[in-house]
This record gives C-alpha cells, sequence and structure tokens, in this order.
C-alpha cells in the first residue's frame, strides 16, 4: 500500500466522486453520487437526515468501501483501495459530528498527537521529538483560540472548545483537504460566528469540505452549496440560487 | 508536569521500596539467627516472591488493559508458557538423579516409554537458550494472535472472550501427555537452577531479590512507554480508537507492540514463579487465574501501573489468609470484592488515595494565607 502513485493525474480536481454508490444490507445509503472540489475550494454540503452526507465522508476517508464508482485524490490516488490510516497521511482530515477528542490527554497532548510526524510505532517510541514542534503547537492553539487552556484535560473542556480542539488537531495535521462534519452543533451563535470565522481562515490555505444543517451559519461561509437528497446529488450552486430551486424546497427546507 | 517524567514521585517510593526489599530480606532471611525476631522464614521469602511474580503478571496485564483498553482474559497462558520454559530447563538440570535414573529423560517420558527426547526439548539443558525462549515463546504466540485478532479489529468483548479461549485451548492441550510436557502433572520435582539447590534458603532468597529486581525493571520499561509519545498514542487509542486511526496511527501495530512486550513480561514472570513453587503444570493456565489477575489490576486502580502490582500484592496477601481462615469462601470473597470495586472504587485503591490526597492538599492552602497574613 505505497502512497506514491505512478499514475498519471486524471483529473485536475482534488477531489473526484463520480457515481459513488454504496448500500447496507439492501438499503441505498448513495445511489450515484457525483462531486468535483477544485483544490484551494470550500464547499458547504447540506441535505435532510439520511441523505448520505457521513456516508460521502466515511467513504472518502476510506472506513466503508464504495459498491460501484471511482473516488479519487489529488487525481492520482484511488481511495477505494486505501484504508484509513493511509488516507489520512495522503493528506485527508476528517473532523466527527460528535467531538472526538483524546479525554485523558492535555490539550497540548492531543494537538501533539495530530502533528504532522512519523506516524509508524517505533518511530514514536524512540523518535526525537521535532526542533519546532513546540512553535507549531502554540501557533495552533493560537489559532483556535486555545492558547489559555494548554494544559487543561480535554475531557474539561466546554462543548465548543472541544469542537475547536479538534478543528486545531485537523491543522495540525496539515492536510490538504479537511473533512468537516457539522461544526457547530450545539454551539452557542456566539461559537457559530466565530467557527465561521475559523472555518474561513482555514480555507485560505486549505480544501474544506463542511456538512452542516445551520442555514445561517452556511450563509455566513458564503461558498458554493451542494444539496445532497436520498443519496445524490440534487442541486448545486450558491445558497441563494439552491434554496430558490423548488425541488430542494420540497426535501429539504420545507415552504 | 510531574505526570510525563519516567519517575514521578509515586513511582520512585515504588521503585525504592522494592529495592530496598530485594536487598533487606535476603539479609534478614539468611544471617539472622532462625529465633530471632528479625528472621524471615524460608516459606515466608518464597511466598512473598510468588507474590512479586504475580505483581509482575498484574502489571503486564494493565500495560494491556490499562493504557491500551485491550481486556486479556488469557494473560496467565504467557505466565504459564514463560514457567513451562524455566520449568524444561529445571527438569532437564535432574539428569540421572530422577527416580528411573535416566541422564536424559526426564522421570514422566521413561514412565510413558520415550525412546528419545523430543524435538522441543532439545537445547533446554543449556540455560541462556532456555531464558531466550521464556521471552520467545509467549512473544511469539501473543504476536501472532494478536496480528490476526487486531488486524480484523477484534475489539472490546469479543477479543477478551478469544484471549479466554486462547488460554483455555493451551489448558487442554497441555492437560495431553502426547504434548510431552507431563500432562496433567505438569514439571516437578525440581533439583538445580544453575548449579544451585532450588530448596536452599540461599538460593531461595535470591530467586526473591531477582524478582523484585526483575519487576523494577518491568516497571521502568512499562512507565517509559506509556510516558512516551508511543504511550500517549496508546492512551488515545483506548479512548477514541477510530479517532486515532482518521489521525493517520496504525492502530494494530501499536496494539501489537503493546500486546507482545505485555506477553513478554508475563512469560517472565512466569519463569520467576515456577523455580520458587517448584511446580508448573496445566492448572495455571485455567481461565480462572487469568480473570483473578484482572481483578487485582482493577482492585490496584488500572492504568497506574503501580497500583496493579499494589493490588496482586494485597488481594493474594488476603487469599492466603482467607484460605487458611476459612477456605471455602475465598471464591465468594474474590467475587464480591471485585463487585465492591467495579462499584465503589472504580479508579481502585490508588484512585481512592490519590483522591484522599487531593482533599488533604484542599483545607491547606487557606491556612497558609491565614499564616501569611498574621
Amino acid at each position: 500500500m505505497s502512497i506514491a502513485s505512478d499514475n498519471p493525474a486524471l483529473t485536475s480536481s482534488l477531489l473526484y466522486l463520480d457515481g459513488v454508490a454504496v448500500s447496507f444490507d439492501g438499503y441505498k445509503a448513495l445511489r450515484g453520487l457525483s462531486l468535483v472540489l477544485a483544490p484551494g475550494e470550500m464547499r458547504a454540503i447540506i441535505g435532510p437526515n439520511g441523505a448520505g452526507k457521513t456516508t460521502m465522508m466515511d467513504i472518502i476517508t476510506g472506513k466503508t468501501r464504495a459498491d460501484t464508482g471511482d473516488v479519487y485524490f489529488a487525481g492520482t490516488h484511488d481511495l477505494s483501495k486505501l484504508d484509513e490510516a493511509t488516507i489520512a497521511e495522503l493528506g485527508i482530515g476528517r473532523k466527527f459530528q460528535k467531538p472526538t477528542v483524546f479525554e485523558s490527554h492535555t490539550v497540548r497532548d492531543n494537538i501533539l498527537l495530530a502533528l504532522k510526524a512519523p506516524r509508524k510505532a517505533f518511530a514514536t517510541l524512540f523518535g526525537k521529538p521535532p526542533v519546532d514542534e513546540r512553535e507549531r503547537i502554540d501557533q495552533i492553539l493560537e489559532t483556535t483560540r486555545l492558547k489559555d487552556h494548554r494544559d487543561r484535560l480535554a475531557a474539561d473542556l466546554s462543548h465548543g472548545q472541544k469542537q475547536w480542539l479538534e478543528i486545531g488537531m485537523l491543522l495540525a495535521q496539515d492536510p490538504k483537504l479537511l473533512l468537516v462534519d457539522e461544526p457547530v452543533a450545539g454551539m452557542t451563535d456566539a461559537e457559530t460566528a466565530q467557527t465561521a470565522i475559523l472555518l474561513r481562515e482555514i480555507a485560505r490555505d486549505h480544501s474544506v469540505v463542511v456538512v452542516e444543517h445551520d442555514m445561517t451559519f452556511v450563509r455566513d461561509l458564503g461558498v458554493k452549496v451542494t444539496v445532497l437528497h436520498e443519496g445524490s446529488v440534487l442541486a448545486e450552486g450558491n445558497l441563494d440560487d439552491v434554496s430558490a430551486d423548488p425541488r430542494v424546497i420540497e426535501v429539504y427546507l420545507g415552504r | 508536569m510531574n505526570a510525563n517524567r519516567l519517575l514521578d514521585t509515586r513511582g520512585l517510593v515504588f521503585v525504592a521500596i522494592l529495592v530496598a526489599a530485594a536487598i533487606i530480606v535476603p539479609v534478614l532471611a539468611l544471617a539472622t539467627p532462625t529465633g530471632s525476631a528479625l528472621h524471615v522464614p524460608p516459606y515466608l521469602v518464597a511466598l512473598m516472591g510468588k507474590y512479586l511474580c504475580f505483581a509482575m503478571l498484574a502489571l503486564a496485564l494493565d500495560l494491556v488493559w490499562g493504557y491500551c483498553g485491550i481486556l486479556s482474559l488469557g494473560h496467565g497462558a504467557f505466565f504459564a508458557l514463560g514457567g513451562y520454559a524455566m520449568g524444561m530447563y529445571l527438569m532437564r538440570q535432574i539428569g540421572p538423579r530422577g527416580v528411573y535414573a535416566n541422564p536424559l529423560l526426564p522421570d514422566f517420558m521413561v514412565f510413558l516409554n520415550y525412546k528419545a527426547l523430543p524435538v522441543a526439548w532439545w537445547g533446554f539443558n543449556w540455560f541462556p537458550y532456555a531464558a531466550v525462549m521464556v521471552l520467545l515463546v509467549p512473544g511469539v504466540l501473543a504476536f501472532a494472535f494478536g496480528w490476526l485478532a487486531f488486524r480484523s479489529r477484534v475489539t472490546g468483548v469479543y477479543l477478551s472472550i478469544i484471549t479466554q479461549a486462547m488460554t483455555y485451548a493451551l489448558q487442554l492441550a497441555f492437560f495431553r501427555n502426547d504434548m510431552g510436557l507431563g500432562g496433567n502433572n505438569g514439571l516437578t520435582d525440581f533439583k538445580d537452577i544453575l548449579g544451585f539447590n532450588v530448596q536452599s534458603d540461599a538460593t531461595r532468597a535470591t530467586l526473591f531479590s531477582l524478582s523484585a529486581l526483575a519487576l523494577v525493571g518491568a516497571y521502568l520499561i512499562a512507565r517509559a512507554m506509556v510516558v512516551s509519545k508511543f504511550g500517549k498514542v496508546v492512551i488515545a487509542i483506548r479512548d477514541a480508537e477510530s479517532r486515532t486511526r482518521f489521525l493517520g496511527y496504525r492502530v494494530e501495530s501499536y496494539k501489537l507492540v503493546v500486546f507482545t512486550v505485555s506477553a513478554m513480561m508475563a512469560g517472565v514472570a512466569g519463569a520467576l514463579y515456577v523455580p520458587q513453587v517448584g511446580i508448573i503444570n496445566p492448572g495455571e493456565f485455567a481461565p480462572a487465574n487469568s480473570i483473578e489477575a484482572v481483578i487485582w489490576v482493577s482492585v490496584g486502580g488500572r492504568g497506574t501501573l503501580v497500583g496493579a502490582a499494589l493490588g496482586a500484592i494485597l488481594v493474594n496477601f488476603a487469599k492466603t489468609w482467607f484460605t487458611g481462615v476459612l477456605p471455602s469462601f475465598w471464591l465468594f470473597a474474590l467475587g464480591l470484592l471485585f463487585i465492591l470495586v467495579t462499584v465503589f472504587m472504580p479508579k481502585g485503591l490508588l484512585g481512592l488515595f490519590s483522591r484522599f490526597q487531593r482533599r488533604q492538599a484542599a483545607p491547606d492552602a487557606p491556612v497558609s494565607v491565614t499564616e501569611a497574613q498574621s
């Protein structure tokens, strides 16, 4: 399972999904989903429950295998043949819906574990930490507004802080593509607005896919929107066009 | 910040006590007259040596369970395999002093009409070979078992069940005479270890000291592992396995390293145990033994290393006392203990101790403030 690939790039897009279908025990979670993400782009994905948003993320990160269809990363890597750890090393980071940080580690150690560094067991057992480790951790804690909480256990953070910590962990991985699943679920309005700013900051030098229900938040992001419904793309475009689409109103926004 | 150092205060006390015991106990056992109040009788030396071996098994179990979240209900198997490797060495040292006076074959082989020494026994007359096998046999079994189980992502209760099945299967296999390992009688009647009489007081005292020092060594290795970045990854796996995977860590290799190292520690513990108790038989593979080890760890406090060792010593001390006074109630008492610990002390004795310490520390602060003002 080598990361290097000799194949010439098939597309110029960063992420390329074509006709992806998955079913679980007969339930069709995805039916011919196609999505193309350009390098540096930030995309918001909306859709009702069961539209296949999380399954799509599972496919991209290698947690679930597609039954049919193509999934390519950076035009050369066939993601349907790689496992989670390899895909993570390729540069795809994922933030879960429920904040999953390492509760019994300090904030600093959470970032440390995410920091781009050799991931092999023996490298972490005997390896020396890189010289700029401290500065990189500080920088990320600064961006995610967690500098004063550095030595607290992640378990003691508030819900919003945990979400930010997890975004910080994503940044530490320095991925080419970030997948962010409902980052503002359960956040206060102030936290939601802050998170939108944070994500826009991040999107300056990363490609980002955000799955979100909160329409105010999606509007704050101000990016191209893809609407999923029953496992395929229903509409795509800027938020105003999409929310004017009668089919989108029918299945998702409500009249 | 203390938490990241190789030796925190608690570890320092633990190591200091063990090193002191390794020096003082042999002196008291050998250099004081039998009637003196300071004299440690030989039976007590052997008993404490046995406890230390159990403590090392508990420490090994805590490394996989407390830090990596792998609840192994078969760690007794690695302990017993290390014990058998040592037992085979001790059997070959008997030589022509056995009942049948066969210079090459142990008594049970003569009795079972073996014509030649089975291949598995070759080399066991040589101590360094046996010592390597003490590490290698449990290590290879753990590696093979772990490689299959962790790669197939068997976790939680399912993994516990197959570890249990593993030790049970080994118990059944070792009961068979055609395994060539003494069947249900196991290996016993040992005479010498490295030329010294295993029964003598001096050898007993030395074995006690070695057990104490081996426990120190195992503690330092385990501690070095858990405070390193490797250890942080292992704890991360315990807390959120799939999150760790998405960070790019290959979880199965981490588990495999921890599991294998732990099995080898358990093997060494078993090897030190056998010459001190004078026998190894398939009973050591009994699933109940492995479960007892889990109770030691939870009583002491899992994820603390020191607590696991402490738990093993305390529970076994209680067992020795209890089985003397009310033998038929020991298993009930053990079961009750496990329930009480799970319900009232989820962090074990050490957890209770650190809570007490914090409570002691809290009222101190205001007092010092008033003192400063007056």
